[in-house]
């Protein structure tokens, strides 16, 4: 009797231990495996932002970009739950995320798709700034703080977070998701000073002016557009260059409302990103075509496909 | 009777086609007439604008204090941006008139810098008083040109569609008195060039980079640019492989290698002809669905780099556009940012290759540096920041300024509401040097 009640107990007591370290080491399921950094683009940042909304860290758009906002976000939970700091999503973020928070898939990504109206996902949007207030010191300790330090705390730290996610969880109130729409709308990254109107608009000339060329010379035309927006004999906006009477001849004859295609947008992105194989040209031609003697008379760099760019 | 009835409809059909036709040609007219008008209008527009311009230079020289200095120069400023808004509406890209609009450009930066300065603390200088009377003298003398072609153009209803049509053609060499008048302004203002701008934001496309002048090693071959070439792209059997020369006036002497892997992917790669160095690349394969991560993309880069024989570089930016990551790597000196000093790199998202390389900028500035010594507190650095704007993270960074001019700041990150800033301060002189606001994903609006 006394050897199968400690023998129960015994079983008991693994039982229990093995649940507990199946949970802690269990991946989280509904994110993929990797580490999300700032500048992605996604499901699993929908995932993050939803999550960190639903626990009132994130109150900006869920949108599937990692941007600004979903950073300090990020670095607000880090900090609260007693992870490092580094804006990065690593497995133990995730894992305690996943814990701490729910996330309906389906909903958050119809709204998605069909563009709601933007509200709050989750309970009661927190005080951002106040959450700021609390990590703007931890980043003045933080730098300070050695490794070691940091390893005699892991023990204490392990029990605070899994009280953190307890709390969190009872403190938000799930029927509220239901009552309240989420803030979802969809966002793409656009490079800095440039909208996806501007990328449009771009792609649509380089589409019209150059689709027979071969890719880098659909580079090459996008760069002097590029390269025209920043010279001081053009207009200083995308469209004050397209638009330029005479300027570009698929301006002048409407081939720009073609529709584009990837590789015209591809190339578009490319040169705004700083791929410029003109070497700052702001000119080009077809040597077979061209009509105005004055264009030849310009210093010439280099020859792409069928276009010869000069400055 | 068959006749008659034939004879009635080719009747109807020849009164509806001249009807159509005369609606068509009533239609074509009254577009090429709005067309026209536009026209008319940015060169009348233009005309009154350079008035006004030479105008306001005229009051400006002869006021004294700040009070009434700075609006003054401010307006100049605020003519002459609307002036090249103007030139733009004009179909004069064929027409050689870029030396006016930089002129134009040039008195605006001018004008803005005097403006904004303290005139009490740095009055005007006496080369900037030449400056502007010189600025008076161009233009008037722009303003008579343009008078006179204004006038005859009223006097004789000169049409600017001919003008572009003149400029198309240009089969024989072009009477047009708008052409001609404009070409005269061109000449003017060409020979005026030597104006003394004073300090100037270097024109970065007209210059001519002298990449040489940065880059170590010996001059190398066609076919040695080609090996390297394909070792640094890892690629071992090409189709074909191209190799050209960039022309004189390019703004750095290299060979374009051009490497046909197969029928779907090419590679571009500039390699200088002094030391062989990849200046940039680019593969034009299409991506496929995204596999690996932005993180992964980062560290797949930085490899890349510590491959190649870069040292001490660090992400500056990281996104992600569709299927590909854009990395962005900056120099690391003793712990400060060196900004100018940057790669960017392509990478591919479904199987992690590099496709793209762009280093221009930091063959062309990277150096042995050295930083002031006396520099200003982290803490004296901060009170110069806005207050109402939350730091999250501060570090020393060397940044290039308005006028190209390297300078070492302390780089706060913050934010204020929901957006979030970088803020540069001098560290020498406690300057707030820059404020950036940092982009936020756009929202897809359709």
């Amino acid at each position: 009797m006394d050897i199968l009640q400690k023998l129960f107990k015994l079983f008991l007591a693994c039982f229990i231990i093995s649940g507990i370290f199946l949970t802690e080491t269990r991946k989280s399921e509904a994110f993929t495996d990797q580490v999300i950094q700032k500048g992605a683009v996604g499901d699993d940042v929908i995932e993050l932002q939803a999550r960190l909304q639903y626990l009132g860290f994130y109150n900006g758009n869920i949108d599937g970009v990692f941007g600004w906002r979903t950073y300090w976000a990020v670095r607000n939970f880090q900090y609260e739950f007693g992870l490092d700091v580094d804006g990065l999503v690593g497995p133990k973020m995730k894992e305690m995320l996943v814990k701490a928070s729910e996330y309906d898939e389906q909903f958050v990504k119809n709204a998605l798709n069909k563009g709601d109206i933007p509200l709050h996902y989750g309970g009661q949007p927190r005080d951002e700034t106040q959450v700021k207030k609390r990590q703007k010191q931890y980043a003045k300790n933080a730098q300070r703080q050695t490794q070691q330090k940091q390893a005699q705390q892991g023990q204490r730290r392990q029990q605070s977070k899994r009280q953190h996610a307890k709390q969190w969880q009872q403190t938000q109130p799930r029927q509220q998701m239901q009552q309240q729409k989420p803030k979802i709308q969809q966002a793409v990254n656009t490079p800095k000073g440039f909208s996806e109107n501007d990328i449009r608009l771009m792609s649509n000339a380089v589409y019209g002016e150059a689709r027979g060329e071969p890719y880098i010379g659909q580079v090459a035309v996008a760069a002097v557009i590029i390269n025209r927006l920043n010279s001081a004999s053009f207009p200083n906006d995308v469209a004050g260059v397209i638009f330029e009477p005479g300027a570009f001849t698929a301006v002048a004859d409407g081939q720009i409302w073609l529709k584009p295609n990837e590789t015209a947008r591809k190339a578009v992105l490319d040169a705004i990103n700083g791929w410029d194989p003109t070497g700052g040209a702001t000119y080009y031609f077809n040597p077979d075509t061209a009509t105005s003697g004055w264009i030849w008379s310009r210093p010439q760099v280099v020859k792409i496909g069928k276009h010869i760019f000069a400055h | 009777m068959i006749r008659n009835v034939i004879i009635g409809i080719l009747t109807v059909a020849l009164i509806g086609t001249g009807y159509w036709g005369y609606t068509e040609h009533q239609e074509k007219n009254s577009i090429l007439i709005k067309a026209e008008n536009n026209y008319q209008r940015a060169f009348h527009q233009l005309t009154y604008r350079i008035d006004q311009l030479n105008e306001e230079i005229g009051t400006v020289l002869a006021m004294n204090s700040k009070k009434s200095l700075s609006p003054a120069l401010a307006e100049v400023w605020r003519i002459t941006s609307e002036a090249r808004g103007d030139v733009g509406q004009l179909p004069l890209s064929l027409l050689p008139f870029n030396k006016t609009e930089e002129f134009l450009s040039n008195i605006g930066d001018f004008s803005y810098r005097v403006a904004v300065r303290d005139l009490d603390k740095e009055p005007l200088t006496k080369e900037e008083m030449n400056t502007l009377k010189k600025l008076y003298e161009t233009s008037n003398e722009i303003k008579q040109e343009l008078r006179k072609v204004q006038s005859l153009a009223i006097k004789n209803n000169l049409r600017w569609m001919d003008v572009e049509l003149a400029l198309a053609s240009e089969k024989e060499p072009t009477d047009n008195t708008i052409v001609d008048g404009f070409k005269t302004v061109e000449k003017n203002v060409e020979q005026i060039s030597e104006v003394n701008w004073g300090e100037t934001k270097p024109d970065q496309l007209q210059e001519k980079v002298n990449l040489d002048h940065y880059l170590k090693g010996k001059p190398i071959t066609k076919n040695q640019a080609k090996k390297i070439a394909l070792s640094f792209a890892n690629i071992k059997n090409p189709k074909k492989v191209e190799v050209n020369e960039t022309f004189q006036h390019s703004k750095y002497t290299a060979y374009n290698v051009t490497i046909h892997e197969n029928d779907r992917e090419t590679t571009y790669i500039d390699i200088s002809k002094k030391g062989g160095h990849p200046v940039w690349m680019l593969n034009s394969r299409d991506v496929k669905e995204a596999k690996i991560s932005l993180n992964e993309a980062t560290q797949r880069a930085e490899k890349f780099l510590k491959k190649h024989g870069f040292k001490n570089m660090t992400l500056a930016d990281s996104n992600q556009f569709d299927n590909v990551g854009i990395v962005t790597f900056v120099h690391l000196m003793d712990n400060v940012i060196v900004y100018p000093d940057s790669v960017t790199l392509k990478v591919a998202l479904d199987n992690g290759e590099i496709i793209g390389y762009e280093a221009i900028n930091y063959l062309t500035s990277h150096k042995q540096r050295t930083l002031p010594k006396k520099i200003i507190s982290l803490k004296e650095a901060h009170k110069q920041v806005n207050p109402n704007v939350e730091i999250h993270e501060e570090q020393l960074a060397i940044i290039k300024n308005d006028l190209g001019k390297e300078i070492l700041c302390y780089e706060f990150i913050g934010t204020l509401g929901d957006d979030t800033y970088k803020m540069y301060i001098n560290a020498t002189n406690g300057e707030e040097e820059k404020v950036e606001k940092l982009k936020e994903a756009e929202p897809l609006y359709s």
